[in-house]
């Protein structure tokens, strides 16, 4: 599919990345020439140099004729001309980053109206969730949810003391009596879909799927559940952070820690109930004067990375119960999960991903399309979610029968609101919604899971 | 470097060759000529060295750089000469690999340059693989693997860049392979055209293809000794037309298909090329017009030279050395400046000659108001002063390289004249020179060393300079660069 991504900061380069792995045709546009030079020096794109709301600059990249026009500028305004602009000219599908928290609000369905958006996508928000998922259960290093929370699917680190360590997973089954399955497993750099024979070892990284309730009886036997995040400290006061407040305000307290007076002030007033605290995080002293040793959870979410990681390692090592820090950069964030920060949040990863989601759904729009995909496991494998349709080569055939490509796993099915964790004699029903663990494989549609 | 990558991809580039052959080879075996064995041979020598070379250096990691796509393209055009040489050699026609080895670069990088005497003995098989060489060194030959094969990386960018000619190499469409088909597409179409106008003209299939390739890649090589003099005015016209075209940016080609016409038609570059040749062909032809005896003769004779020299085709209806040296001194400009950037041509390339006026100009305001703020705009934007420097880098390597190559053949028997046209004909690509290099001579008078210099000068040219400096520069080598 032809796509045109207009700007290429840190946001958009990552989409642009992530789209060219996915061999799309793809066009980027932005005003700083070296931006354009370094891009098609290492991606096989094309560079257009210039403002992403010019015509001819639109029209030189071809919006006209394109599938999708994703505007990923540093402004939400914008972002928002060049999508109508590029739709007007014939563009299928826009997406604009809107990130201001003042169009996140009701008017951001009337701009989406009015603008002929497809999606309208904040990077912050998103990131916010992702946090406020895994501040909600604090015992995995990461969370995915399928199908409105009927699925979830936890990734978590084995430590010395786990019962798991040393098991296959047939004993493992027989061991603890709920209903998930280990989908995947990372050991070092690699990533298995594991069989029933493969013995877990101390500092595997393990993909458990389960429905919610089900989840927390399996995390109370394994003896690692940990109580919901409450009282949280937050350090830096940049978007993500406020929207994390925000969820914050209802069920627990927020405290942030900025080193601008100017947004301290901006922020106490959007924020009533949060505390907000003006001062350098980066200080230890003040870490723990506000109470970093008593807090339920740590969020690092300021502009740099590095800060981030060393006040994660800091917190981690005053025991605070749950640490999580926002790192953009990849060989950072790998480099952060070698030394033991395992919960890592980048919204560019997470924007990234709705956008190969979104490109995927639009390549077919026929059969069952993707509607949700996660990339898990630092990118090796993808979690995918079906809607299953009636022509569907799958359906009424029990699952041992069916053959699977190597490296492919049916995670899971959701049949209205109840949740299956397949075993081989279930068979998958029209209607229902699946999700498929693959690691390795490209998959567009259901079908391509089939060997 | 990754030097597995760059041997491998060469390998796959030998494999190419050995298809390309299969052209003559076609044509030995319809005129049952027995240079078709010399041919096969040449094929066996291609598929055993590319599958060699393929086997030896499997990469691990495909990733390659800018200076992998310059170490590339240059090995790649010089084992497609060495091996190109083979079937002259084999069948005996010409019997020195250097003399072979120095036709053949000047087949590829489409100059034209011949050290044959007598063109007419050949037989029809070679002459087939001597013309077809420009039509494939035209457009390039990686940039016709790249359309035609699946590349193994996907940063063939740095290929493309290397080996297309002009200051900035643009892609059309996203994908380099989709770019490098849709330039070939147009290549194709414009050849089938031209073959068949001058079918129409009466020339029989196979001189229409001779002539159809040397006009296309801007090459040179004819079929007979007079060049282009023994054909009917009709016939003389077409070429001169199809030397405009191919010496025209084929982006415009690709902006004039999806019509965006208005691209087209505001380009600076196609309109200065379009000046230069309309001043030269009218100057040129007033000033030769005593020695023809009808006004027409004489505008037919100008525009086809000026033509045949600005798009460095080399083609020649008549003896321009015998013309006055006012119309000689053009006929050298204009070898320097040559056609259009992203064209098949060599020289200079008129953008650049533009970008290089617009700088000076710039610059002498900048001395009688130092504290002016100006851009260089071409083609209505404004330039970045990383393209101008690069520009006037390129001019000064240049110009170094014109004189060093100079001094190189300089011992050689032949007056100035001679040896400054040679040197400028063989880095730009245009094929005759003046003096003992005209239109009516040839380079076989040269020695072997000095064949061996001006191949490298023709590669020089083809390739823009950088490649080459950088294939012969040890630092690129070492491992850890």
């Amino acid at each position: 599919m032809k796509i045109i991504i207009a700007g290429c900061g840190k946001i958009g380069g990552s989409v642009l990345a992530s789209l060219a792995q996915e061999g799309h045709d793809l066009t980027a546009i932005d005003n700083k020439s070296e931006v354009i030079t370094e891009l098609t020096n290492v991606y096989d794109v094309m560079g257009v140099c210039g403002n992403a709301a010019d015509c001819d600059t639109l029209i030189e990249a071809g919006a006209a004729d394109c599938g999708l026009f994703v505007a990923m500028t540093e402004s939400d305004e914008l972002n928002m001309l060049s999508c109508f602009l590029a739709k007007k000219m014939g563009a299928q599908n826009t997406i604009a980053r809107i990130r201001n928290p003042e169009y996140n609000d009701s008017s951001l369905s009337f701009l989406r109206q009015h603008l002929e958006l497809s999606m309208a996508i904040n990077p912050e928000l998103r990131a916010a969730q992702e946090l406020y998922n895994i501040l909600k259960f604090p015992s995995a290093l990461k969370i995915e949810t399928f199908s409105r929370r009927n699925l979830e699917m936890i990734e978590f680190q084995l430590s010395e003391e786990s019962d798991l360590s040393g098991m296959n997973l047939l004993e493992i089954r027989k061991k603890y009596d709920a209903n998930f399955l280990i989908t995947c497993v990372q050991r070092g750099e690699e990533v298995f879909i594991p069989n029933g024979l493969f013995r877990l070892e101390v500092g595997d990284k393990i993909g458990l799927a389960a429905s919610q309730p089900e989840m927390e009886k399996l995390l109370k036997m394994l003896n690692s559940l940990k109580s919901q995040a409450k009282n949280i400290l937050i350090l830096g006061g940049s978007k993500t952070a406020y929207y994390l407040a925000k969820m914050f305000e209802s069920s627990g307290s927020a405290k942030i820690i900025e080193q601008d007076e100017q947004r301290c002030l901006e922020l106490a007033s959007v924020l009533p109930s949060a505390t907000i605290i003006h001062g350098n995080g980066a200080e230890q002293e003040l870490l723990m004067e506000e109470g970093l040793a008593t807090c339920d959870a740590f969020v690092a979410l300021t502009g740099i990375d590095e800060e981030n990681i060393l006040l994660g390692i800091f917190a981690e090592q005053q025991k605070v119960p749950k640490t999580v820090v926002k790192v953009n950069r990849d060989e950072l964030a790998s480099l952060a999960s070698k030394i033991g920060l395992g919960s890592i949040v980048s919204p560019k990863v997470i924007t990234s991903n709705i956008l190969v989601q979104y490109a995927r759904a639009l390549e077919n729009s026929s059969g069952a399309v993707v509607e949700t995909l996660y990339k898990i496991f630092d990118g090796k494998a993808e979690a995918l979610e079906f809607k299953v349709t009636a022509e569907s080569k799958l359906t009424g055939v029990p699952l041992k029968d069916v053959r699977l490509k190597p490296n492919i796993l049916i995670g899971g099915i959701m049949r209205g609101r109840k949740t299956i964790i397949p075993s081989g004699s279930d068979a998958i029903i029209p209607g229902d919604r699946v999700v498929v663990i693959s690691a390795g494989n490209r998959i567009n549609n259901l079908g391509d899971i089939l060997a | 470097m990754n030097r597995k990558m760059v041997f491998y991809t060469c390998g796959q580039m030998l494999l190419l060759e050995a298809v390309l052959l299969l052209l003559p080879v076609a044509t030995a075996l319809i005129y049952r000529e027995s240079c078709v064995l010399s041919l096969l041979w040449a094929m066996a020598a291609a598929l055993l060295a590319g599958f060699l070379i393929m086997l030896v250096s499997k990469p691990k990691d495909t990733v390659i750089y800018s200076k992998e796509g310059f170490v590339i393209t240059a090995l790649t055009w010089v084992m497609f000469s060495a091996i190109g040489a083979l079937p002259f050699v084999i069948s005996g026609e010409i019997p020195s690999y250097i003399d072979a080895f120095f036709e053949t670069v000047s087949g590829f990088t489409t100059t034209g340059a011949s050290i044959l005497t007598d063109i007419e003995s050949m037989s029809k098989g070679l002459l087939m693989w001597r013309s077809f060489t420009h039509w494939v060194g035209g457009m390039g030959i990686l940039v016709m693997v790249m359309a035609v094969a699946p590349m193994t990386t996907d940063r063939s960018i740095h290929i493309m860049r290397a080996e297309m000619p002009g200051p900035v190499v643009g892609k059309l469409v996203p994908r380099a392979r989709q770019t490098a088909k849709i330039l070939y597409v147009i290549y194709f179409i414009l050849t089938v055209l031209e073959i068949i106008l001058l079918l129409c003209g009466g020339m029989n299939l196979f001189e229409a293809m001779i002539y159809t390739f040397g006009t296309a890649g801007t090459g040179g090589f004819g079929c007979y000794g007079d060049s282009m003099a023994g054909f009917t005015p009709y016939l003389q016209w077409v070429v001169t037309a199809f030397m405009f075209i191919f010496g025209i940016n084929f982006n415009l080609y690709y902006l004039a298909l999806i019509k965006r016409f208005k691209a087209v038609f505001s380009s600076e570059e196609l309109w200065t090329y379009t000046g230069i040749v309309l001043i030269s062909a009218t100057a040129i032809a007033l000033n030769v017009r005593s020695m023809y005896p009808t006004l027409g003769e004489a505008v037919r004779h100008s525009a086809f030279q000026v033509m045949s020299i600005v798009s460095t085709s080399g083609f020649a209806t008549t003896d321009f050395n015998l013309w006055p040296d006012f119309s000689r001194i053009i006929i050298v400009i204009l070898m320097v400046i040559g056609a259009c950037a992203g064209s098949t041509a060599g020289g200079l390339k008129v953008s650049r000659v533009i970008m290089l006026f617009k700088s000076v100009k710039r610059e002498l305001k900048r001395m009688l108001h130092p504290r002016s703020v100006q851009t260089v705009r071409f083609e209505g934007k404004p330039l970045e002063d990383k393209t101008i420097s690069g520009v006037c880098i390129y001019f000064a390597i240049y110009m170094a390289i014109v004189f060093t190559l100079l001094l190189l053949i300089s011992w050689e028997p032949f007056d100035f004249e001679t040896k400054f046209t040679t040197v400028l004909t063989c880095f730009n690509n245009v094929g005759p020179g003046l003096g003992a290099v005209g239109p009516s001579g040839n380079f076989a008078g040269y020695s072997d060393i000095t064949k061996l210099i001006l191949s490298v000068a023709m590669l020089l040219g083809r390739l823009e300079i950088y490649p080459m400096i950088f294939a012969l520069s040890p630092s690129v080598w070492t491992k850890k660069s």
